[in-house]
C-alpha cells in the first residue's frame, strides 16, 4: 500500500494541489503574483463563453457517448454469444484493438482524405450524380469531430463491456427462454442489466475523454470550434496560468460531478463484488 | 568527441556546397586557433582544445531554430550546439521556470518582454557583435532610409535595448546593450490560388469578401490571427485602428463581433493553426484565399499547384501592409566564463552569412543580407533578396523547384516588403479578454 500511496502523492495530489494554488494567484503581463483570490474563478464563471464551450462539449459527449454504446454494446454482444470459439473470440477481441497500434493523430487525420471537399465521399457522390455540389459539412463540422470521436473512443465501450457479458452465467439463456421470454427481452431484461457495470465504466472513460479532448476539436472541426482545454491552452500560451489553473479546477468538479452521476446510476463496486 | 572531431575534419573534405571553399575556410580556423580565425570570423578568443567540451542549447520555435543550422554552426564552431524545438509558450514557459536549462532562448518581441522583465537574461554587449553596423536599421534604429518603421505592435527595435548588462526594463533609443539578436525575420500575408481566384490580390479586404465565402481560412493563433482579421476589416472600410497590436477592448469587441458574423455567413471554411494544416487546406482544395505564411506557400508551390503570396503594400489611406516578425537570440542570464565566450561565437557565427543562405531558401530573411549574400548564387539573391526574375529555376531548401527561370518572387524586394509593414507581433495588453473573445469567434 505505502509505495501506491508514495506514487499517488507525488504523481496525483501534488500536481492537482499545486494547479488548485496558482488558481487563487494574481497576474499581469509578466509575472504569476501568489496570492488568495477568487478574482479568476469570477472571470470564468461570469464569462458568457464558459457555458457555450461546456454545452458544446457536453453535447458532443452525449452523442459520443451514445453511438459508443450502441456499437460497442453490439460488437461485444457479438463477440461473447455469436462467437462459439473463445479462442476465436479473443482473436476478434484482438482485431478490434489493430487500429489502435497506430496513433491517435494518425487515426484522426486518416479521415481527412476520406471527408474532404475533393475526398472519397465527395468524389464518389459527385461522380455517381448523387449531389451537384460536394457536401461541406461532412469534413470540419461537428459531424466531423463526432465521427472521430466515435471512431477513436469504441473501444473504450467494448472492452468493459465485453468484459462483463463474458461473465454471464449462459444458463439464465435457458431460463429466460424457458420462462417465455423473446431475444428481445432477454437483451433488455438479462444481458443489460448484468452489463450494467460494464456500461458504466465504458462511459466513465468516453465521458471523461471527450471533454478533456483538445485535438480531436481543432483538427476534425478545422479550428471553427473551440474546447474547453483549447480555450485554456490559448490562455497559457501567453502566460496566463492562473485563469488556465482555475478553468481547470472548475473541469475537474464538473468532470467529477459526471462520474459520479454515473456511479450513482450503476454502483459498479458492488456490481463487480456480486459477480466474483 | 573524439567522433565528432574526426566527423568535422571528414566533412569538410567531402562537402561539396557552393559554400565549400569559404566552410573550409570557417572550419580550418576554428581547429587550428585563434590565428588563423580572425581572418575569417573576427577573433575567437578561445581554444579550440578548451571548447571542444561545450555544449550550447539553443531553445525555441522549429522554424526559428532550426537543426540543420545547428549542426552548421557546430562544425564551424569546433563546439556542440544543441537544437531543441517547443512552440512558443512551451518556450517561454521553460526560460522562466527552469532557465539554468537553456543557454540561447529563441525570442519574440514579446517574449523578450516577458524575459527582460523577469531578469532571465543579460544583455548582449553591442561592440561585441562584429557586424553590429550591418545589421538593417529596421531592427537597430526602427526605420530605414529615415522612414520611420511601424511601432503598431512589438517592433523588434521597441525590445531591443536595456542600459546596462543586467538591467530588467527596455529603454528607448539605441543604447550599448542588446536583449536579443535579430537572427530570422519575415512578413505575413495571404496566401491564394491565382487559377481560381482569378485576380491579383493586393487587398486584405479580399480575405473576407464573400465571392470566397465556405473557401477562406484564418490563422487561428489569437494573438496575430487578430490583426490578420484587424487588417481586413481596416482595408474593407469597417474601421480605422489606434494600434492594430494593442487593441483597445472596444477594437476588440468591433473585430470578434465582424469575425462572428463573418462565420454565421459561413465565410471561412477552416481556421488553422500549424504550417502544415494550412498547407494541406490549400492544396487539397479545401480553401482558395487564406492568412498564410511564406514558407507554406513555397510549400504549396512544390506540390505542383499554383499559389501566390499576396504582396500587400500599404496604401496612401494607411490600409493595408504586412504583418511582421522577427525571432532573435538572447544570453541567459547564468552564461559566464567560456561558455559565455562560445555563446558570443555563435551569435556572430548568425552573422557570417552561412544561415542567411540558408533561411533565404525558406523565403524567410537574415537582418544582415551583406554576408548572407556571399552564401547564395547570385540567381537566388537577385530573387529572394531584390526580387529580380529569376535566371535560372530556383530550388526550396530539399531541392524541389519552385520558380522557373523569368519567375519574379510575389511581392517584390526584402526593402519593399519591409518598408510596408503595418504591424509587429505581439501580445496586447487586453490580451486575457481579446482570448476570450476569440474563442467566442471559435465557438459562435
Amino acid at each position: 500500500m505505502a509505495p501506491l500511496l508514495a506514487v499517488l502523492l507525488v504523481f496525483v495530489v501534488a500536481p492537482l494541489a499545486f494547479v488548485v494554488a496558482v488558481s487563487f494567484f494574481h497576474y499581469d503581463n509578466f509575472a504569476i503574483i501568489p496570492a488568495f483570490s477568487f478574482e479568476n474563478y469570477a472571470d470564468v464563471l461570469t464569462a458568457h463563453l464558459t457555458y457555450e464551450l461546456y454545452v458544446t462539449m457536453i453535447w458532443f459527449s452525449l452523442l459520443t457517448w451514445f453511438f459508443t454504446l450502441i456499437i460497442g454494446f453490439t460488437v461485444a454482444y457479438f463477440l461473447v454469444f455469436h462467437v462459439r470459439n473463445p479462442l476465436i473470440a479473443i482473436g476478434l477481441f484482438l482485431v478490434c484493438t489493430v487500429p489502435f497500434w497506430t496513433s491517435n493523430v494518425i487515426r484522426m487525420i486518416s479521415w481527412l482524405p476520406l471527408l474532404g471537399k475533393q475526398g472519397l465521399i465527395n468524389s464518389a457522390l459527385l461522380a455517381t450524380g448523387v449531389t451537384r455540389q460536394p457536401l461541406q459539412f461532412l469534413l470540419f463540422s461537428d459531424f466531423s469531430v463526432v465521427v472521430s470521436y466515435v471512431h477513436l473512443f469504441t473501444i473504450f465501450m467494448i472492452v468493459p463491456i465485453f468484459n462483463s457479458m463474458s461473465r454471464i452465467d449462459r444458463t439464465l439463456f435457458e431460463a429466460a427462454a424457458d420462462a417465455g421470454s423473446s431475444r428481445w427481452q432477454t437483451l433488455l431484461h438479462v444481458v443489460v442489466p448484468l452489463c450494467k457495470s460494464g456500461i458504466a465504466l465504458g462511459s466513465i472513460f468516453v465521458v471523461t475523454l471527450v471533454m478533456g479532448d483538445f485535438y480531436v476539436v481543432k483538427v476534425m472541426s478545422g479550428g471553427s470550434r473551440a474546447s474547453i482545454v483549447s480555450a485554456m491552452y490559448d490562455d497559457i500560451s501567453t502566460l496566463l496560468f492562473p485563469h488556465a489553473a482555475a478553468n481547470a479546477v472548475i473541469l475537474m468538479i464538473i468532470v467529477v460531478i459526471m462520474v459520479s452521476l454515473i456511479l450513482r446510476v450503476v454502483d459498479v463496486r458492488k456490481e463487480l463484488a456480486s459477480q466474483r | 568527441m573524439a567522433q565528432r572531431r574526426k566527423n568535422g575534419a571528414r566533412i569538410g573534405g567531402v562537402d561539396a556546397n557552393t559554400a565549400i571553399s569559404r566552410r573550409n575556410l570557417l572550419r580550418a580556423a576554428a581547429a587550428v586557433g585563434a590565428a588563423a580565425g580572425s581572418q575569417v570570423i573576427g577573433a575567437p578568443t578561445i581554444w579550440a582544445q578548451e571548447i571542444k567540451d561545450i555544449e550550447l542549447r539553443h531553445v525555441g520555435v522549429s522554424y526559428s531554430v532550426v537543426k540543420a543550422i545547428g549542426d552548421q554552426a557546430s562544425k564551424d564552431l569546433g563546439f556542440k550546439v544543441t537544437m531543441q524545438n517547443l512552440d512558443t509558450s512551451a518556450a517561454i514557459t521553460r526560460f522562466i521556470t527552469q532557465p539554468q536549462t537553456v543557454d540561447i532562448p529563441d525570442l519574440e518581441g514579446w517574449q523578450t518582454k516577458v524575459a527582460v522583465a523577469r531578469g532571465i537574461l543579460q544583455g548582449i554587449e553591442v561592440k561585441r557583435i562584429k557586424e553590429f553596423d550591418n545589421i538593417l536599421p529596421i531592427f537597430t534604429k526602427g526605420e530605414y532610409e529615415g522612414k520611420k518603421v511601424s511601432r503598431q505592435g512589438i517592433s523588434p527595435y521597441e525590445a531591443m535595448y536595456i542600459e546596462k548588462k543586467d538591467s530588467t526594463k527596455i529603454v528607448e533609443g539605441v543604447h550599448d546593450w542588446m536583449t536579443f539578436l535579430p537572427q530570422v525575420y519575415n512578413a505575413d500575408s495571404i496566401g491564394y490560388r491565382p487559377d481560381i481566384v482569378g485576380h491579383p490580390v493586393t487587398r486584405w479586404k479580399d480575405l473576407i469578401d464573400p465571392t470566397y465565402k465556405g473557401r477562406s481560412a484564418i490563422l487561428d493563433v489569437p494573438n496575430i490571427g487578430i490583426m490578420d482579421a484587424a487588417l481586413a476589416l481596416e482595408s474593407r472600410g469597417d474601421l480605422v485602428y489606434k494600434n492594430k497590436g494593442n487593441m483597445t477592448r472596444q477594437e476588440i469587441d468591433t473585430t470578434i463581433n465582424a469575425l462572428i458574423a463573418l462565420k454565421k455567413q459561413g465565410q471561412f471554411r477552416a481556421t488553422w493553426t500549424t504550417f502544415e494544416q494550412s498547407v494541406e487546406l490549400m492544396a487539397s482544395g479545401e480553401v482558395v484565399i487564406q492568412s498564410m505564411w511564406s514558407p507554406a506557400v513555397t510549400a504549396v508551390l512544390a506540390k505542383g499547384i499554383p499559389c501566390i503570396y499576396a504582396p500587400v503594400n500599404e496604401q496612401p489611406n494607411g490600409k493595408e501592409g504586412y504583418r511582421g516578425w522577427c525571432n532573435g537570440m538572447g544570453l541567459m542570464r547564468h552564461l559566464s566564463g567560456k561558455k559565455l565566450e562560445a555563446a558570443y561565437e555563435y551569435l556572430n557565427w548568425y552573422y557570417a552569412g552561412w544561415q542567411g543562405g540558408f533561411v533565404a531558401r525558406h523565403g524567410y530573411y537574415s537582418p544582415v543580407p551583406k554576408t548572407a549574400e556571399k552564401f547564395m548564387t547570385a540567381n537566388e539573391y537577385g530573387y529572394w533578396y531584390l526580387g529580380k526574375p529569376a535566371a535560372d529555376v530556383i530550388k526550396d531548401p530539399y531541392g524541389a523547384p519552385i520558380a522557373k527561370a523569368g519567375a519574379v518572387r510575389d511581392g517584390g524586394s526584402f526593402i519593399e516588403r519591409f518598408t510596408n509593414i503595418a504591424c509587429w507581433n505581439t501580445v496586447m495588453d487586453q490580451n486575457q479578454y481579446m482570448i476570450q473573445r476569440w474563442n467566442e469567434f471559435k465557438s459562435a
